[in-house]
């Protein structure tokens, strides 16, 4: 019985967690089809979240584009298809190695930077004060945090996609001596245009995601410095797990049927 | 007496603790009505009720007659920009500047130009004994300071009606009777309401129009400062006097 009890609350739990981000979305959207934005504070978040995350993100793309390229280079070379490497790591870059990577990395920085901030204007009653001035938390600071995301996250992943591409050809050229021409050629062939924008678009969800979680664990906070450092943790856990989920239903509905 | 506020049958519960029981306040427009009790009592849950910043679990809260536990998000909002909140630990934003905190109802919530906004900031931090701080961040100034910057903050779009939550706790004595002047002054200048919660007896007999003294979950005693002063209850005399002997269990 007392099995079932958990499971109940657990499912209560949920629903009631994904409709109260929903809610703080519908309420996102409502200030930016208002065009209600504060400019000035979305340029500022997006440029911290840039300067934030792009050491890292070149760091992790380029260390995974290498070892990609490393592990199939031989085998390719081996029975003689050398010729495809690039096709292959390009491909796998540009539809799910660039989101997911650039993704995860700006959920593990930038997420949980968010939930922390707004998780510590909770704790010490700044987001009371923006209510009590009559100030809209979700315009003053959600909207911005929701943009700047949407549009540098994309960013991230084109930068993402062309560093892994490069060490890969980089790797691909000093381990299998498969020619820069050769691999750039391969490459083209194997990944349309429309390939990158799928996976762009993958991006845009995830930096929602990011965005929302972030926000919502944040404005959530209770209990002090302790509920802070949950609130982050928290955020971080839900949406990568969420980012995995979704990459998956989305490149079953983008690339299911190539 | 025209009534500015009124709480009918208040009950508030955090979890299982019960913090107000079947509580009713009437705010007198245009008067200083000053709140005291114990702490922990929920006097600054009382504040949070009269601007909607919290729900009581059953009862009313009436603002300028109009039932607010019911109103839409977007109304509340118009409304809380007519009063003034100014919080027990000041809770600046700790992003922007002393200058940029009190500058940001009337930069969000009027039409102001940059200049004037800027003299009004400056004039309103002069006022509470705050000259040249503007570029400062709240992290740079005492505890002190930052209540200041809190009440000037709270103030400074000259709002109708302004709750204050222990405006003077923790400062020095002729900062006190600054403050206490002002909100003397503010009141008149406005003909507005301000609510004060305070433990500091002397600034209250000084500008209380009416005191209510909240104990355990309801207002044990409310009237006009010689009223109290002269209250039979032995309750009120107990906590005016400080005595450790008397009902209040310590
Ligand atoms: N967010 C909260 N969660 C749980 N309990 C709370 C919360 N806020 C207030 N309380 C409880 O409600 C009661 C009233 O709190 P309130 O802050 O209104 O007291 P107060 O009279 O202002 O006290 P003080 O003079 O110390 O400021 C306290 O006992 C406190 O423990
Ligand atoms: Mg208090």
């Amino acid at each position: 019985m007392k099995v079932f009890e958990e499971v109940g609350r657990g499912t209560i739990g949920a629903f009631a967690y994904a409709g109260g981000v929903a809610e703080l979305l519908g309420d996102a959207l409502r200030f930016i089809a208002g065009l209600r934005i504060r400019v000035r504070e979305t340029l500022d978040q997006a440029f911290l979240l840039g300067v934030q995350s792009l050491s890292i993100v070149i760091l992790t793309s380029l260390f995974t584009g290498m070892v990609f390229s490393l592990e199939s280079a031989n085998q390719a070379v081996s029975y003689g298809v050398g010729n495809l490497v690039g096709g292959l790591v390009a491909f796998t870059a540009a539809r799910e190695l660039g989101p997911m990577l650039s993704a995860v990395v700006v959920a593990g920085r930038t997420g949980a930077a968010i939930a922390a901030e707004l998780g510590s204007m909770v704790v010490t009653e700044q987001i009371e004060a923006l209510q009590s001035l009559g100030l809209s938390p979700t315009r003053m600071l959600v909207v911005p945090r929701l943009l700047a995301l949407v549009v540098m996250l994309p960013l991230l992943t084109v930068l993402a996609d062309i560093v892994s591409i490069v060490g890969g050809m980089w790797v691909a050229g000093v381990y299998a001596h498969i020619s820069q021409e050769s691999f750039i050629t391969s490459a083209r062939a194997a990944v349309p245009f429309d390939d990158v924008l799928k996976g762009l678009f993958k991006s845009v969800v995830f930096a929602v995601i990011i965005a929302m979680i972030g926000s919502y664990q944040g404005l959530q906070t209770r209990g002090g410095a302790a509920g802070v450092g949950k609130a982050t943790t928290g955020a971080v856990v839900t949406s990568i797990i969420l980012i995995f989920m979704f990459n998956f239903a989305l490149s079953y509905v983008l690339f299911g049927s190539s | 007496m025209a009534l500015w506020a009124r709480l009918d049958d208040v009950c508030v519960r955090y979890g299982p603790k019960i913090v107000m029981q079947n509580l009713s306040l009437d705010i007198v427009e245009g008067a200083i009505t000053c709140i005291i009790g114990l702490s922990g009592a929920g006097k600054s849950t009382i504040l949070r009720l009269l601007n909607g910043l919290k729900k009581p679990d059953t009862g009313r809260v009436f603002v300028r007659g109009k039932d607010i536990t019911e109103m839409r998000e977007r109304d509340l909002i118009d409304l809380r920009r007519t009063i003034g909140f100014a919080f027990q630990f000041s809770a600046l934003f700790d992003s922007l500047t002393i200058g940029e905190n009190v500058a940001l109802p009337l930069r969000e919530n009027t039409k102001m130009h940059d200049g004037e906004i800027r003299k009004l900031v400056s004039e309103t931090l002069d006022s509470v004994g705050l000259a040249h701080v503007e570029e400062r961040s709240p992290s740079e100034l005492s505890g002190g300071m930052v209540k200041r910057a809190g009440f000037a903050r709270a103030v400074v779009s000259n709002p109708a009606a302004v709750l204050y939550d222990e405006p003077t706790t923790g400062l020095d004595p002729i900062i006190t009777h600054v403050l206490t002047d002002l909100i003397v002054k503010l009141r008149e200048k406005l003909n507005g309401t301000a609510v004060v919660v305070s433990h500091d007896l002397e600034s209250i007999y000084i500008m209380a129009d009416y005191i209510a003294m909240l104990f355990e979950g309801a207002i044990v005693a409310y009237g006009t400062v010689d009223e109290i002063r002269r209250s039979p209850n032995p309750i009120v005399q107990q906590f005016l006097q400080g005595s450790e002997v008397g009902p209040i269990p310590i």
